[in-house]
């Protein structure tokens, strides 16, 4: 297939992998951003092909893992409720939330996951877009139809159009409950904390898409780590880690584009532009790391209307993440999911404990699906006789 | 690593699975084969349930029987290559196809909404007298209930088949030995998106048509060429992984499989992109796997060859050893990596 097949072609990676080998060193430790990254590396088993010098680290950006468990938390309460129509991306249906809602009006809808909720009555629909919420919506208008804004830049432009149309066509039963994260602040938690190990950086390419390389340019330089924005193929990882590699084998920090046939320098103006109108940066809490100051987006004053978290009255309500689960250091690339103890056998895809378990980006579903067993299943495999 | 101290290791409580059936109940991966082992397969038990195939086969008076059932309640009811009726008939032959029996008797019972168009009724009936024709069955017996409407989706349809197990064909999972060839009719996955794409209106440059069929044929002539067919899995719910996964669990062996050989149309692997899906989960209605011994592959794959349903047919792999229950693929990259069974149904990624 056309900018598919291209990019997984099992010879040139042999390439890559051996170029990669010819001028690495010494250790070195590479973070890749995306949670999309994290799984096409787990899925071809790309870590297994570099050179023993060379860790990657799975970073934060699955935007499932990292949305707090005390949102997760508010949509199980919205969507419970009678009369209301809630819509999200497919992949946040599984996510659990709080054991132990803290907030004094703790109710039922603490606990569970969406499919739960829509098992037990509620109205919960996946969608493909938020645009068709907003259609439900006016299809809909004796209903509260509200959409799950979650995401990093990368789905800020279309959660930031749904609203702003809503806005332009009067609808007053749409709302969104906003949880979007940035990327720049994260990797700059990651990279200020002391016990940092990551020495470079694969930027996740549809983020860069969006807002295009320039903020990174300061990040390189303040913590003199090479960026480089990276597609999330076969070979686009394998190209992007050669020229992290190359980077860092001569003590370069710039920032690069290996995803040049879909990122520009300056990104998506127009997109940014509608973000901005729309949306403000705001604090934000993440899920198993905490806090990060002016690491997310909210709704700009103007458009604070559909801020759903105020229209069902629950802006006030908390809950705790569980201090037990590990998931914060695996987000920061600090732990790898085997090395929980209760991945695999209490944590699993069909029980997950926790959120980097339930997504398909998250770095513990791809240990689990791909690489469970791995010490049993070494023998060879044949087959073939395709004629 | 001194700053892990300060976490303990130890995860919550497990969460409770809720009082709910969910959808993933249905969904042909985990949550399915727990509630089969947790509630179903219990409350039955014997032996010709336990023998854990796509139908169950018996003797009567020296006749062996193959005898299924399977309930259609896919929405939309048309969809590109085909419709709920020709499902209804087309998935029941296909499970007697894989007891290899030929199929003889269907039952039908249609379970109607008030409201439904008659003139849709008449186009799904007609769908089900013309595949009834083409698999060679008759449909002998049947229910028709109406219900309230908002009560039903448009129409459910259940039938249950009767098939003549002829001469001494033994397929089963536990015939399975290490050694066998894995043999895949044709390409995977297009049903899944057909179904997906028609129901959620989304449009592809070339319509994606479901490879929706009666499988009957193509195993008769093997059969009938006498291959010693193993084991016989059609691909529906769960699509290929579960297939190859129920298979390595009930035989007690481990497949090995090839991602360079499976075939997946362009259209297929473009919308599986898009949307964030794994052709291996994805649902099929006209494809099966053979198990067979390895001398015998290459002569079973030219038979295949010669029907339309599998013209495509290709070896994908080998059965190994072990570890029991494991599905591995070699990936095109040349690594390694497990296949596993998804909880429930696949769900389109966010970005």
């Amino acid at each position: 297939m056309k900018y598919v097949e291209e990019y997984r072609d099992a010879a040139a990676a042999k390439q890559y992998v051996a170029a990669i080998a010819r001028i690495v060193t010494r250790p070195w430790t590479i973070m890749e951003i995306c949670g999309g990254q994290t799984h096409a590396i787990v899925k071809y088993g790309i870590d297994e092909l570099l050179p023993r010098q060379i860790t990657l680290a799975h970073g934060p950006g699955c935007p499932v893992c990292v949305t707090s468990v005390e949102l997760i938390d508010k949509a199980l309460r919205i969507a419970a409720q009678q009369n209301v129509i809630f819509c999200s991306f497919g992949d946040m249906l599984r996510v659990p939330g709080s054991t132990i809602p803290t907030s004094p009006n703790a109710g039922p809808g603490g606990t569970g996951d969406l499919f739960s909720v829509k098992a037990a009555g509620g109205d919960v629909r996946i969608v493909y877009s938020p645009m068709d919420a907003v259609q439900i919506a006016k299809q809909n208008p004796d209903k509260q139809v509200v959409f799950f804004a979650v995401g990093f830049e990368t789905t800020a432009p279309a959660n930031a159009m749904s609203v702003y149309h809503a806005k332009q066509s009067g609808l007053t039963n749409y709302s969104v409950l906003v949880s979007h994260v940035l990327v720049p602040p994260a990797m700059e938690a990651i990279l200020s904390s002391p016990t940092n190990c990551v020495q470079g950086f694969l930027a996740a390419g549809h983020v860069c898409t969006v807002m295009g390389y320039t903020e990174y340019y300061p990040i390189a330089a303040k913590y003199r780590v090479p960026i480089v924005v990276t597609g999330f193929e076969p070979l686009d990882l394998l190209q992007g880690i050669y020229m992290c590699v190359l980077q860092l084998e001569q003590g370069r920090c710039e920032v690069e584009n290996q995803y040049g046939r879909a990122v520009r320098r300056e990104g998506n103006v127009p997109a940014q532009d509608l973000v901005a109108k729309v949306f403000r940066v705001v604090d934000r809490k993440w899920r198993g790391i905490g806090g990060i100051p002016r690491s997310g987006l909210g709704l700009a004053d103007d458009y604070a209307q559909f801020d759903a978290e105020t229209r069902f009255g629950v802006s006030q309500y908390t809950a705790q993440e569980d201090p037990e689960c590990i998931s914060g250091l695996i987000m920061q690339g600090a732990r790898r999911p085997e090395q929980c103890s209760a991945y695999g056998s209490r944590c699993t895809s069909d029980h997950p404990l926790g959120a980097p378990m339930v997504s398909s980006e998250g770095a513990c579903a791809a240990y689990y699906r791909y690489r469970r067993l791995r010490t049993e299943a070494g023998a060879p495999v044949e087959g073939g006789n395709r004629g | 690593m001194a700053e892990i101290k300060e976490f303990r290791l130890q995860c919550p409580t497990p969460l409770n699975d809720g009082d709910y059936v969910q959808l993933a109940h249905g969904g042909g991966g985990r949550r399915m084969h727990e509630l089969l082992e947790g509630l179903l397969l219990p409350s039955f038990s014997n032996d010709i349930l336990l023998q854990r195939h796509d139908g169950a086969t018996f003797s009567i008076g020296g006749t062996r029987l193959a005898f299924t059932t399977d309930s259609y309640v896919v929405r939309p009811l048309f969809f590109p290559g085909g419709d709920i009726g020709t499902l209804a008939i087309n998935g029941t032959v296909n499970d007697l196809a894989m007891c290899g029996a030929r199929p003889l008797y269907l039952s039908s019972a249609l379970i109607l909404e008030e409201g439904l168009p008659m003139e849709t009724l008449r186009r799904i009936v007609e769908s089900m007298r013309s595949s009834a024709e083409l698999a060679e069955v008759q449909l002998v017996t049947g229910d028709t209930k109406v219900v309230d409407k908002g009560k039903g989706d448009g129409i459910f349809i259940n039938t249950a088949g009767i098939g003549v197990v002829e001469g001494d064909v033994s397929i089963s999972p536990k015939n399975v030995r290490p050694g066998d060839a894995i043999l895949l009719s044709g390409d995977i996955g297009r049903h899944g998106i057909a179904i997906m794409a028609t129901r959620e209106g989304l449009s592809f440059e070339s319509a994606i048509e479901s490879d929706c069929a009666p499988l009957w044929e193509p195993v008769k002539a093997l059969l009938g060429a006498g291959v010693k067919i193993h084991c016989l899995r059609d691909l529906t719910r769960g699509g290929l992984s579960s297939g190859l996964i129920e298979i390595a669990e009930a035989s007690g062996t481990r497949n090995a499989i090839q991602e360079v050989f499976i075939p997946v149309r362009e259209e297929v692997v473009g919308a599986c992109e898009i949307l964030g899906l794994d052709p291996l989960y994805l649902a099929n209605e006209g494809r099966f796997i053979a198990f067979v011994p390895q001398p015998e592959a290459e002569r079973a794959i030219e038979i295949l060859r010669k029907f339309s349903v599998s013209s495509e047919a290709v070896c994908i792999g080998r059965v190994l050893d072990g570890p029991a229950g494991l599905v591995t693929m070699k990936t095109q990259l040349g690594t390694e990596r497990l296949v596993d069974m998804l909880s429930g149904e696949q769900l389109p990624r966010i970005c």
